[in-house]
């Protein structure tokens, strides 16, 4: 090599670092000008009904890179069917580990299918960011460093529920309906626990059902006969409309407590019928887009122009949609917090220092909260009960901050 | 003894779901010798169809009438279009090709209709009935009266009529049939073509209880084999009657059988299916198939 042409390798091979710019040390997934989010959602199958939060997100990226991205950085959202079914999560998350070459995941959806991925993810240590489930089990920061749920925990709204009925209702004789997995046990779990002593006495019949049952009209024969008065349903929307429906008509008319996993106005309570539906009672953390008190809130105003415009197939009745708004909310934060350092271990460090985020779509005093040893972003909620029409919210928020049994 | 009143009769309403698809089930298999896996998926199509046509301000009978009409023709079509062509294939080949249309029907239902729980409306009462204690939907009872209604017509349909019986002869000997002068491939398509009617009225009943969006019949699908496995596959009357005992029994079971509870309800189906295979397999009510080797 001659000494010119060595020279213009050596100006070349400093041309390409400064290109490189930051990322020049950094993880996978990271350039100057580029952010590498992998995601998993049920497109297909039988939870395709979330599949509406993938897409809701897609479309807040994409806002945000309209606006210029983070930091010069756009996002680079790519979202795979899972079809909710953890092993093919399993296969589409090592695609996007090991090919797509991602930062880190964000919103994977569902309990079994984030389950499938957990020790993977952890392995690899890439983080698997605010996870779509509310199961108590992501937030374990010593286990699973790398891991990170968002949404309250199952176990908190139990905890909620079970306040409420200590409070209001002394002669409970509670009858539980729960689907037989870790969703349902996790909240009966809660529930128990924030009964107490008085668990033992005011449950009086605990039944169960697999997800995949045609129907649940036996089990609700059974707690009818139970003699309940509180009938604490821990169900999927397919089987709360059969709950709320097949109670009427069978006449069983107990104190309703609906999980907020199936509040929804639209698909849930109208379908079941208004009239079956009244006096239902449910938890909310998200401002509710058909309740007509947020007509004129500024949060509810920008959410509706960003449905429009980049989300128009989107279902403004669909609470799902809010939650798609308001989850990508957190981790653009998040990744504004890193700076400049977008490594996988700074990402990590600044997903567990969010300290009192409120976001416009959260209901008035609900806010994000984390630190290293608290891995559950969202801790408190609201109670609030149907009129027939929209729901109203009652009571104060309540905070189960730092209650998690684990 | 209440609760055991309200069990059975909830189990007979749920059992009345499980026998009228069974009963489309065994009318595709009398026609055509094929388990036709996609029978729940065609039955939710057109339970959507009949939905539209509602939305768009039709009465409920005229939905009814439409509905079952373009069911029938589009049986027919599927066996013409996709299923003619694999006539011959062995077996798994036609079984596949199902199991594809299964797939294809839910999906494209997900995506015209969107995965939403829409309700669907009942023709019948929606006030209570009460026998003592023991309480009735109107609705149940409505709809176990149309699917015996339904057997009814198919039983007189394939025994008094001769196109009843070129369809049995059909399905049965082919080579003969076509030797004396059955249009063999029509028959089976006339087959496809009412297994999709008899679908078609089973979504329509079994919507108001289950509620409507593209995965209604996931579950309800194992539920009609069992019931059909145990009435025999040959016997469109045994097929409802299983429908009606594995409802019940399933009940029962998980009622008064500590172990079994409200967990393994899905169990009891699938044991039920073991055992007939095992003790019977040609079912309660079944022919046994012989077949010169």
């Amino acid at each position: 090599m001659s000494p010119r042409s060595r020279a213009l390798a050596l100006v070349v091979t400093l041309c390409l670092a400064l290109a490189h710019g930051f990322s020049y040390a950094a993880d996978p997934g990271v350039t100057a000008t580029e952010i590498k989010i992998g995601n998993t959602n049920p497109y297909s199958g039988p939870a395709s009904v979330y599949g509406t939060i993938g897409k809701g997100i897609a479309a807040y990226f994409k806002k945000v890179n309209d606006e210029g991205g983070i930091n010069g950085r756009k996002i680079n959202f790519i979202t795979l069917d899972d079809g909710y079914s953890p092993p093919k999560t399993v296969e589409m998350v090592r695609r996007l580990v090991e090919q797509e070459q991602v930062l880190f995941l964000f919103q994977t959806l569902g309990t079994p299918t984030n389950t499938a991925i957990w020790k993977y993810m952890n392995d690899q240590q890439v983080p698997h960011l605010f996870v779509a489930t509310g199961a108590t089990k992501w937030g374990d920061p010593k286990g699973h460093p790398w891991t990170m749920g968002w949404q309250p925990t199952y176990q908190t709204e139990g905890q909620i529920y079970a306040q409420y009925v200590l409070k209001n209702l002394p002669d409970a004789r509670i009858g539980i309906l729960y689907q037989n997995d870790d969703y349902g046990k996790d909240y009966v779990k809660g529930f128990k626990d924030g009964l107490g002593d008085a668990a033992k006495k005011m449950i009086v019949m605990e039944q169960t059902h697999e997800v995949t049952d045609p129907t649940i009209e036996s089990q609700i024969v059974n707690l009818k006969n139970s003699g309940a008065n509180v009938f604490f349903n821990v169900t999927i929307p397919k089987f709360a409309v059969q709950a709320i429906k097949k109670a009427r008509d069978i006449g069983w008319k107990p104190v309703h407590l609906l999980n907020n996993v199936s509040n929804s106005v639209g698909t849930v309570l109208k379908p079941a019928g208004i009239d079956a539906s009244k006096d239902i009672i449910s938890t909310f953390y998200l401002k509710d887009p058909t309740d007509p008190q947020w007509k004129n809130d500024k949060g509810f105003k920008d959410w509706s122009a960003f449905m429009q415009k980049y989300y128009p197939d989107g279902n403004t009745a669909d609470l799902f949609n809010v939650y798609a708004y308001t989850v990508p909310q957190t981790l653009v934060h998040v990744l504004k917090q890193c700076g400049n350092d977008l490594s996988r271990a700074n990402i990590m460090r600044q997903a567990a220092n969010i300290k009192d985020l409120a976001l416009p779509m959260f209901l008035p005093g609900i806010k994000v909260n984390t630190s290293p040893t608290d891995f559950y972003p969202i801790e408190q909620l609201q109670l609030a009960r149907f009129d027939g029409e929209r729901w109203v919210l009652f009571g104060e928020i309540f905070d189960a901050g730092g209650k998690h049994g684990m | 003894m209440e609760i055991f009143l309200q069990q059975v009769v909830s189990g007979l309403a749920t059992g009345g779901i499980y026998g009228s698809l069974a009963l489309s089930l065994v009318m595709i298999y009398q026609a055509t010798d094929v388990v036709n896996f996609a029978q729940g998926e065609m039955a939710m199509f057109s339970t959507y169809l009949a939905w539209s046509l509602m939305n768009h301000g039709l009465s409920y009978w005229l939905a009814f009438a439409l509905t079952v009409t373009v069911a029938f023709v589009g049986g027919l079509a599927i066996q013409r279009l996709i299923m003619r062509p694999v006539e011959n294939a062995p077996i798994l080949t036609i079984v596949i090709v199902t199991l594809g249309l299964l797939v294809i029907f839910n999906s494209v239902a997900g995506w015209i209709y969107s995965y939403i729980i829409q309700p669907f409306p009942s023709p019948f009462p929606t006030t209570a009935i009460r026998v003592g204690s023991v309480v009735f939907g109107p609705h149940d009872l409505g709809a176990i009266g149309v699917t015996l209604v339904l057997l009814i017509l198919l039983y007189a349909f394939f025994r008094f009529t001769s196109l009843g019986l070129a369809m049995r002869a059909a399905a049965q000997n082919p080579a003969s049939s076509r030797l004396v002068g059955i249009r063999v491939g029509w028959m089976l398509a006339l087959g496809w073509g009412l297994a999709a009617l008899v679908g078609a009225v089973a979504g329509m009943m079994v919507a108001p209880v289950i509620f409507l969006e593209p995965n209604m019949m996931s579950g309800i699908l194992i539920y009609a084999f069992a019931s059909a496995t145990l009435g025999g596959f040959t016997s469109p009357g045994g097929a409802v009657l299983g429908g009606f005992l594995v409802g019940v029994i399933e009940n029962l079971a998980g009622t008064y059988i500590s172990f079994i509870g409200t967990d393994l309800k899905l169990t009891v189906a699938l044991v039920l299916i073991i055992l007939v295979l095992l003790v019977k397999p040609s079912g309660l009510f079944g022919r046994a198939v012989v077949r010169r080797v």
